[in-house]
């Protein structure tokens, strides 16, 4: 049994485990796990991070109150946010022995609230990819399904959670890289609003459409890691100055208006997913909320915007690792003494994904072609920005799937990298309108396998978002027992 | 057929900045370091050094100096800029991309006022825009080296229009910027160390032609007298192309001083495609009116209204008025003394202050600034010595004057007291004179008889020897009216 934040402060108070106790028992349910969900795990710092919490715990006698959200929690973190003096590697072979000399704001603000970091969690090379499958340390498997990718591209850090590897964890989500592998292994996923979590210190994939985002087991949790995370940081010129948006009155289901977008329960999406999401919904109608259609115009375009815009910040993003500074230097490259071989040598060093999304990138970009694509691309942006801007004004929140299908079977779709696009559909427009959204374990389909509900609010309604999400965690769990 | 130049030039200018355009690593030390200095690398950061995962923040003084270089070539600022990421691959630009402006920069359509042996005339400035400097690349034997202390410093570019006919013409047009860079005090200015940098586009046609010729780029000139000399030369070069009937190709030149000639660096079929798209990690830069106004009055003066103010308020003459202007230090000093003296003798004192101080000054490798001279010392030695002010008869001589300075140079001690400690006032009082001429008449009576006989030259020696009496503190014109009047 998953153990929550709540829950582990109490054994802690009671005096029943301590931090480094259950530190240790983390990792050794991380070694023993056949799911390569850490690429990097830094067992002794964990354990020296987790005796200065037992001194903590001792002196105190009990959980600090104030400041420590996260005191003795383990967490893992997405590989492609930097921690001083850990490898970082995005999961690339270019960045293979790359141990950064800082740490980014987000892990910061994790390790100050208490957090133990156990280690650094597996994903698509860079970021890109739905399934886990695009990491150059090997695919993520399936927690409770080891034939199927558990989702991508924080499939390490969805997996970890599911199977107890860490008890939080830090993902980041382009396009929908957070919510699609939490729907996947069945926990709760947030991407939260553009700017609301400082990016300083994550690998930038898409600069405008990068979000750190919150894994947990359950929606408490979730928040809780949120509200550490989120914040103004100086380093970071996109970062919000503006709060979280605080609700007039405590969330009630009552009159809350839930969208639902005609375009996003269409033929695509499998069956069984629109069911129960359907079936969920009007389990919220019955408590009070009302269900009102909408249609996003736009919503054809997001896939198509989404990969263009995604892929030419992407081409720039990843020039720096061109070898000069990092990347193995091969010998024949350097003895060559060319600039040219030595760029090639290095820059062969990607994966597949990686180098199809640098080219399409370049190309988007490039004198000609910048105007029908890059430029085209940003237009149509901001008119799915103004549809939703106009759903939200009529709707407090907007349901869909997170994805038109369930997991699927490792290397069922890597010969097809549109497939795999298209299956970003409902997750790519919180990325380019910048709302927040949150991903829910909202049942199972035949086969086992978590099915997943969208909520998306407007721009800073995390607290809405929450809120509903308790809600419907609570009428589930009361239908089960 | 007769051809005609069309040069127009983009200037680099380092702003002055304390730290770098988009984190807090110092900017001034970022210059001309070797490898072989110990501080390769040492001002840099997660930021500069392109690590992944760091982000920009705008440094906010490099956006004020970059709308003050734009009021001051009279540009039009905008409300709103966009920085934009312009990629290319080389070693010392660690992004892979260099952050800069593309189709909304700072600032656009402004002008400058050019001087010339052939008069005075506007040159259009295009734009000007703002981005990051890039590292250096240090290359020795078999192996290069990355110095990343530069990568970062802010720079601006100035763009001029292509409106420049003549290597005169382009050389006036950088010395006018070089000066207005200095005066804001935005720009250190040294093209020896690289923080006011020129590249210049040249192209020739048939005079009179509507239509440009073909221009080749010539790259980063660092002195005035080099940019005059290349850009002669490839307008002779490229006349010469067109009347053998060739075509210029477009390309980039570089310029060798040693052999006084441009040559071939890359050619435009190498020409790079920059992928420019607006930089996600930053927001547009805003410069709201009101900040724009505080800007535009605490503008410093510049050093062409500074001159018409001299000449006209002063009566400096053009000349001397450019003389006074040379520096920023130099006019704010002039400027503070002729407060000093409520504006009078304001020519006096320009006279002092680019001859006599500055030759101190100079001579002893000082600035102005900060060496001991003030305007207080320049201010009272104006008063002893200057006719207007002391009327007929100066209270010190020219002589004593400098050597009052020479002392306050040295010791910083104020005029009036080393006037007093050394005795350099000129005795003008007749009674206490009077014995002092007296004795010259009695002791030198051959020339007493010469000037009785007509040869009024002589009155010259008689005066000298009447100031070699009394130590070089009689007043000459006193001494002179007096001998005068005794020998008639």
């Amino acid at each position: 049994m998953i153990q929550s934040i709540r829950e582990i402060h109490d054994s802690f108070d009671r005096g029943e485990k301590k931090p480094s106790a259950l530190v240790a028992e983390y990792l050794a349910r991380i070694q023993a796990s056949p799911l390569n969900a850490y690429i990097t795990v830094c067992a002794d710092r964990a354990l020296r991070q987790a005796i200065r919490a037992d001194e903590v715990l001792l002196k105190a006698g009990k959980v600090p109150r104030s400041g420590q959200p996260l005191f003795g929690i383990p967490v893992g973190i997405k590989d492609n946010l930097a921690l001083s003096g850990v490898r970082m590697t995005c999961a690339s072979k270019v960045l293979e022995n790359y141990i950064p000399p800082y740490s980014a704001t987000a892990v910061e603000r994790v390790e100050a609230a208490g957090a133990i970091t156990l280690g650094k969690l597996n994903m698509d090379e860079f970021a890109m990819g739905g399934s886990n499958e695009n990491s150059a340390f090997g695919p993520v498997l399936h927690p409770t399904h080891p034939d199927r990718v558990p989702g991508g591209s924080s499939g390490g850090a969805a997996a970890a959670v599911r199977a107890n590897l860490c008890v939080v964890a830090l993902g980041s989500d382009t396009g929908g890289s957070v919510r699609l592998p939490a729907s996947y292994c069945g926990v709760v996923g947030l991407k939260p609003t553009y700017g609301r979590i400082s990016r300083y210190g994550l690998v930038a994939f898409a600069s405008s459409l990068d979000q750190v985002g919150p894994i947990a087991a359950n929606v408490e949790d979730t928040e809780v890691l949120f509200n550490v995370l989120a914040g103004h940081d100086s380093r970071d010129s996109t970062s919000l100055l503006s709060e979280v948006t605080a609700p007039a009155a405590p969330f009630s289901i009552a009159g809350l208006r839930i969208g639902v977008p005609a375009e996003y329960f269409v033929e695509g999406v499998a069956s069984e997913i629109r069911t129960a999401i359907h079936f969920k919904l009007q389990l919220l109608e019955s408590q009070g909320a009302r269900l009102v259609p909408l249609h996003l115009a736009h919503s054809r375009y997001a896939v198509a915007t989404y990969y263009l815009l995604a892929v030419s910040e992407a081409s720039s993003n990843l020039s720096r690792f061109d070898g000069v500074r990092y990347g193995v230097r091969p010998q024949a490259a350097v003895e060559a003494g060319e600039l040219g071989a030595f760029y090639r040598a290095t820059r062969a060093r990607f994966g597949a994904e990686v180098k199809r999304r640098i080219i399409l990138g370049t190309f988007a970009l490039s004198s000609g072609y910048v105007d029908a694509y890059y430029h085209r691309a940003s237009q149509v942006r901001k008119l799915i920005q103004r549809d939703f801007a106009q759903a939200f004004s009529e709707v407090d929140v907007i349901a869909s799937p997170v994805a038109p299908a369930t997991a699927y079977k490792l290397g069922e779709r890597s010969d097809d990298p549109l497939q795999m696009y298209l299956n970003d559909i409902f997750t790519v427009p919180a990325n380019l309108a910048g709302f927040p959204a949150i991903s829910l374990p909202s049942g199972e389909d035949a086969a086992g396998l978590p099915i997943g509900l969208q909520f998306m609010a407007a721009h800073s309604n995390e607290t809405l978002l929450f809120g509903l999400a308790r809600q419907l965690e609570q009428s589930l769990k009361e239908e089960r027992s | 057929m007769e051809f005609e130049a069309v040069i127009g030039l983009e200037v680099h200018a380092q702003l002055a900045t304390a730290s770098k355009i988009f984190c807090p690593c110092r900017a001034k030390p970022a210059t001309g370091l070797s490898v072989g200095e110990s501080d390769a690398n040492l001002y840099t950061c997660p930021v500069c050094a392109g690590l992944p995962g760091a982000l920009p923040v705008l440094n906010r003084k490099a956006v004020k100096y970059a709308v003050m270089a734009g009021l001051a070539t009279e540009c039009t600022v905008r409300t709103e800029s966009v920085f934009a990421r312009k990629n290319y691959f080389y070693p010392d630009l660690p992004k892979g991309y260099q952050i800069s402006q593309f189709d909304r920069p700072i600032c656009e359509k402004g002008r400058l006022l050019i001087n010339t042996s052939t008069g005075c005339r506007e040159i259009g400035i295009t734009r000007i825009h703002m981005e990051e400097d890039a590292g250096k690349n240090v290359h020795l034997s078999g192996y290069s080296l990355v110095n990343l202390n530069r990568a970062g410093v802010p720079l601006i570019e100035i763009v001029s229009e292509p409106e420049m006919k003549s290597a005169e013409e382009a050389v006036a047009y950088l010395r006018a910027l070089h000066e207005i860079v200095i005066f804001l005090g935005i720009c250190d200015g040294n093209m020896q160390e690289g923080n006011f940098r020129c590249d210049a586009n040249v192209s020739v046609r048939p005079h009179g032609s509507p239509v440009l010729g073909t221009r080749t780029e010539i790259k980063n000139i660092n002195s005035f007298r080099f940019i005059e000399k290349a850009i002669d030369f490839e307008i002779r070069r490229q006349i010469e192309v067109v009347k053998s009937g060739a075509k210029v190709v477009q390309e980039t030149r570089s310029y060798d001083p040693a052999r006084n000639v441009t040559q071939t660096l890359r050619s435009k079929e190498e020409a790079q495609d920059y992928r420019y798209f607006p930089e996600p990690d930053l927001p547009p830069i805003q410069v709201p009116a009101d900040w724009l106004s505080e800007i535009q009055q605490h503008l410093p003066e510049l050093p062409a209204q500074m001159r018409q103010r001299f000449q006209k308020n002063y009566g400096l003459k053009p000349q001397e008025a450019a003389a006074i202007t040379a520096s920023r230090a130099l006019a704010a000093f002039f400027d503070r003394t002729v407060q000093l003296l409520g504006g009078r003798a304001a020519k006096a004192a320009a006279n002092w202050i680019t001859g006599e101080v500055l030759r101190l000054v100079n001579e002893a490798g000082q600035q102005i600034e900060s060496s001991r001279i003030t305007p207080q010392h320049i201010a009272a030695l104006v008063e002893l010595t200057a006719a207007e002010i002391s009327g007929t008869e100066p209270l010190v001589s020219s002589t004593g004057a400098k050597q009052a300075l020479a002392e306050a140079f040295a010791t910083g001690e104020a005029i009036q007291e080393i006037v007093e400690r050394l005795g350099l006032k000129q005795v003008s009082d007749s009674g206490a004179m009077e014995s002092a001429v007296e004795k010259i008449i009695a002791g030198f009576p051959d020339q007493v008889a010469e000037y009785r006989s007509g040869k009024e030259k002589v009155l010259g020696f008689l005066v000298g020897q009447v100031m070699k009496q009394s130590g070089g503190k009689a007043n000459p014109s006193v001494a002179q009216e007096l001998l005068k009047k005794k020998l008639s």
